[in-house]
């Protein structure tokens, strides 16, 4: 079973990221289960979802204590919550970020948890030029596709385009797949011309 | 058809197939899902001539449905905690009235203190109302009791609840098999009234009966819940004929043949605990466990059978009598009268803090060496009870107890409950 | 030798009761053979209940509306007490009895059914007393209104829980003595003041149609049934039913009590339509409220020696200002029913 957790804030969709993520997984015809942990239901207060990938039926029904993969999709969270806690040594943490790690300042913090596998990607920006919105949660998942493999690029992109009709569809699976292929191939992201390259 | 998708709105989609006629709701928090999904479908005239009704209260919800019951038609409504409470006077008169309607519980805790997390205490405060309650562990069972239970409550004019975990099923996106329309029609027929409204033949429901017949109307409630005992499981078999699954039922029993030690619960926990099963299975621990899928009623006989041969039961509740102690535990101990089986009360999952397969294993393990006090609170926070405590023996106006709590426990959103 | 009531003759072309000189069509539902009595006698109200005959008139217009396809919901009350004393039922329609305070809910219901099965012809009524309607029914009765559900609602106001041994509600007139609001203190009796006009909130919803009717006037009461039956959506009468119990009363009076009750001006009778007024019912021959209030025990300590002389003042401007408002005063060729006395 691969456990993964994800963090953000309400109203960055983070628990349509672990729906996501499941559909893909379902899609690519394994057993998933996505829920969300709600704080109180409002914009801005921090959010956790999970999800469970199995190949047999998930039968476990808590949250996600030991994640094999963490997604953080706002960095702001970074110093106000313990948000790594359980995760994996031999785990995967994506943090939504256009800063390098060090950058971010949590040298420190990552000290306690060596990981081979630690990366931000700059999934907003990527969100924002292919949808014109900075809502990163579906590009995130096609991002984690490529880090753990636990699910396709295609499977990614069909979850998505079930999830958001028309162009909107699109546009976040065109937003997941060049994230995917940011994290496959190691490339730092490069934004087009004419296109906001804000840092987060 | 399978799907990958959240309980609520498959749920929705299972009711849809059951052609209800008039649905009348009112939102509360987890429940929400569903009836807006249900508001879609019927907007989209995707449930024939069902008139969908926003109330103007849990009250008015159900109010209506039983005007709407009384008049020939298959209802339905979905409520929890809070909106239970607040219908509590319609819960009673529905059952007393001999009316099928159906009602998902997504189960949430009730307040004071507020909490819109799951707990069972919504459906434990009508379990003696005369409705019907079954639990469903999954989604897939969610779906699949629905459809038994308008069969169910058409049959025998007693009204049912399909209780949820509010959360941890309503919200969770898992593989669910939607039924298509026909073999949902194969399955359930068109409602056909015990007692109708209807001009060309007149008939008054709802008249006074005083004590010389009371007891007799109310003896033959009780007996049609006890028919529900036979009934429950032939339409858990039937629905297994047709849709190839196991759904339902009154009870399931895992790897209990030789158990020392079997836990009891209702509801989504279960698969939680199944999990634990194994792993102590693993490690040679001969453990077991007894999922209660019908609490209302009783399934006495079936308890009894499968707990019996063992040490010690473990009833896992998502619910406290205060003053008391367990509810379920209370329902299982009558069960073994007579007989020498330990049952132990755990508490649990109180507003939705989650109960763990690791919390689940130690407990039981203390439970087997003989530790475990009765009744257990599970990973209850002792230290800030008696800091708590003290600190109101020490002053007289000590202001609103979760308040000062939440200070001790530190909460803060991000912390895993 | 026994006493003999002494009665008043009318000449041709009045409005009495079973008066064979009228034509057809203007004779009254309950002087015709064919009546439907659907609340049948046998059932067990108090003689003299002004709330049985509001029952009686109101029913039996709404099912000659009908044709006889009329389905009535109850509130728990006086009226569902009395007329299904089990084993026994004196209702010959289809009828249904809840709870207290969800008439209008479940009513609603019933007209939902009716239309999932394409059975529109069939009509809906809910009944209840003022405690169902004005107090714990009301939120229920607003949800009803505002949906514009299609039910016909009668409230038979007797302006107290009488069922219960008569305690105040919120349609208790000002001054009134009820166990809750006892004749003692400085201020004997209901609050003034306080109360709320159903009538007027219902046409503050924009209902099709509302109106207020009295025991008094039969014609009229049965007019307005039968007018709000052939309209769709939600609509409101509510009618004035003397209890000789609860106001202490002579039982041989409901009905000149019902009458007095609006040739004072204290129940005004009028018809509105989406918020606005559309028809009055003019006093012919204006009343001092006194002449009302001192038929009633249950308005005693307004009178003799230990008088409320400020509260009866009060009451009397109350009248007045019903009449200046409604307009119960002035004479007008067209619009309303004319008075009776």
């Amino acid at each position: 079973m691969f456990q993964i957790r994800i963090h953000g804030r309400g109203g960055q969709g983070v628990v349509t990221a672990a729906e996501i993520l499941a559909v893909a997984a379902f899609l690519d015809g394994k057993y998933a289960q996505a829920f969300p942990n709600f704080g109180s239901e409002r914009m801005g207060a921090p959010v956790m979802s999970f999800c469970r990938i199995d190949d047999k039926i998930i039968r476990l029904r808590e949250p996600v204590m030991e994640p094999d993969a963490l997604i953080i999709q706002d960095p702001t969270l970074l110093h106000q919550v313990d948000l790594f806690s359980g995760v994996r040594r031999s785990g995967t943490i994506l943090i939504n970020s256009s800063r390098t790690v060090e950058e971010l300042g949590i040298g420190d913090l990552l000290s306690r948890l060596p990981h081979s596998d630690l990366r931000t990607v700059p999934a907003s920006e990527i969100a924002l030029e292919f949808t014109g919105r900075p809502l990163a949660n579906a590009a995130l998942i096609g991002g984690l596709a490529a880090a753990t493999r636990q699910v396709g690029s295609e499977a990614v992109s069909q979850a998505i385009r079930r999830k958001f009709p028309g162009k909107i569809g699109e546009a976040n699976a065109a937003a997941a797949e060049a994230t995917y292929r940011v994290i496959a191939s190691g490339e730092p992201w490069t934004a087009k011309e004419g296109s906001h390259a804000g840092t987060t | 058809m399978l799907e990958q998708l959240e309980g609520s709105q498959a749920v929705a989609a299972a009711v849809a197939r059951c052609r209800p006629e008039v649905i009348s709701c009112y939102p509360i928090t987890p429940q929400t899902h569903i009836v807006e999904n249900l508001s879609s479908r019927v907007r989209r005239g995707e449930i024939g001539s069902c008139q969908f009704i926003n109330a103007e209260s849990e009250f008015g919800a159900l109010s209506i449905l039983i005007g709407a019951s009384a008049a020939g038609a298959r209802t339905y409504t979905a409520t929890g905690s809070q909106g239970l409470l607040f219908m509590a006077e319609a819960v009673y008169n529905a059952s007393g009235l001999g009316l099928p309607i159906v009602m998902t519980i997504g189960n949430r805790a009730i307040g004071a203190p507020i909490n819109i997390w799951n707990d069972h205490s919504d459906s434990m405060s009508m379990r003696d109302a005369g409705w019907i309650q079954l639990f469903a562990e999954t989604n897939q069972e969610a779906v699949d009791l629905h459809i038994q239970a308008f069969r169910l409550a058409e049959e025998l004019t007693c009204p049912v609840m399909v209780c949820m975990d509010g959360f941890i099923l309503t919200h969770a996106i898992e593989p669910v098999d939607i039924p298509d329309q026909e073999s949902v029609d194969g399955f359930l027929p068109p409602y056909d009234p015990v007692q109708v409204l209807d001009p060309e033949d007149p008939v008054t429901i709802g008249a006074m009966v005083g004590p010389e017949a009371f007891a007799e109307v109310r003896y033959l409630a009780h007996h049609k819940q006890l028919r529900a005992l036979e009934r429950i499981p032939q339409l858990s078999a039937e629905f297994r004929e047709q849709f190839g699954r196991t759904s339902g039922g009154l009870s399931d029993a895992y790897r209990t043949d030789d158990a020392d030690t079997i836990v009891v619960a209702l509801g989504s926990v279960n698969g939680t605990i199944r999990d634990a099963v194994d792993e102590l299975r693993d490690k040679g621990i001969k453990v077991g466990s007894l999922k209660l899928g019908s609490y209302r009623p009783f399934p006495v006989a079936q308890v009894r059978a499968v707990l019996h041969p063992s040490k010690r039961a473990i009833v896992v509740e998502k619910d406290l009598a205060l003053g008391k102690g367990g509810i379920v535990s209370s329902d299982v101990k009558m069960a073994l009268r007579g007989l020498p089986t330990i049952v132990q009360t755990v508490i649990a999952g109180l507003g939705g803090r989650s109960i763990t397969k690791d919390s689940l294993i130690r407990m039981i393990g203390e439970a087997r060496a003989g530790h475990l006090d009765e009744p257990h609170f599970l990973d209850l926070n002792w230290t800030a009870i008696h800091q708590e405590l003290d600190r109101q023996r020490r002053e007289r106006r000590s202001g609103p107890t979760p308040e000062h709590l939440l200070r001790v426990v530190n909460a803060v959103n991000a912390k895993l409950p | 030798m026994t006493d003999r009531q002494r009665i008043k003759f009318y000449q041709t072309g009045t409005f009495t009761v079973g008066n064979r000189l009228l034509g057809e069509e203007e004779r009254t539902v309950q002087s015709r053979m064919e009546r439907t009595n659907s609340l049948n006698s046998g059932h067990r109200a108090c003689q003299g209940c002004g709330e049985a005959l509001g029952a009686r008139y109101a029913v039996d217009a709404a099912m000659r509306a009908s044709g006889h396809r009329l389905i009535a919901v109850n509130a728990t009350g006086c009226l569902e007490v009395f007329s299904t004393p089990y084993p026994e039922s004196s209702w010959k329609i289809p009828w249904l009895h809840s709870v207290f305070g969800n008439a209008p809910a479940v009513a609603t219901g019933v007209a939902a059914a009716l239309r999932a099965k394409g059975r529109t012809d069939v009509k809906v009524l809910a009944q209840g007393g003022d405690g169902g309607t004005v107090d714990i029914g009301f939120g229920c009765l607003s949800g009803m209104f505002e949906r514009n559900d299609d039910v016909l609602y009668v409230c038979y106001d007797n302006e107290a829980y009488m069922n219960t041994g008569v305690q105040r509600s919120g349609s208790t007139p000002p001054s009134a003595r009820t166990m809750t609001t006892p004749a003692v203190g400085d201020h004997p009796g209901n609050p003034i003041g306080t109360g709320k006009n159903v009538p007027r909130i219902a046409m503050a919803h924009g209902l099709a149609y509302v109106a207020t009717a009295s025991v008094a006037d039969l014609r009229d009461l049965e007019a307005k049934v039968t007018k709000a039956m052939g309209i769709s959506g939600s609509r409101y009468i509510h009618i004035h039913v003397p209890c000789p119990l609860g106001w202490a009363h002579d039982p041989a009076l409901t009905i000149k009590v019902a009458r007095l009750a609006v040739e004072s001006g204290l129940f005004p009778l009028f018809e509105a339509e989406f918020g606005k007024i559309t028809g009055r019912s003019f006093i012919r021959r204006k009343v001092p409220v006194d002449r009302y209030l001192e038929l009633q025990g249950r308005f005693k300590h307004l009178f003799g020696d230990r008088a409320d002389r400020a509260a009866l003042a009060s009451i009397q401007s109350i009248a007045d200002a019903h009449i200046a408002e409604y307009g119960l005063g002035e004479e007008e060729t067209s619009g309303g029913n004319s008075g009776g006395t």
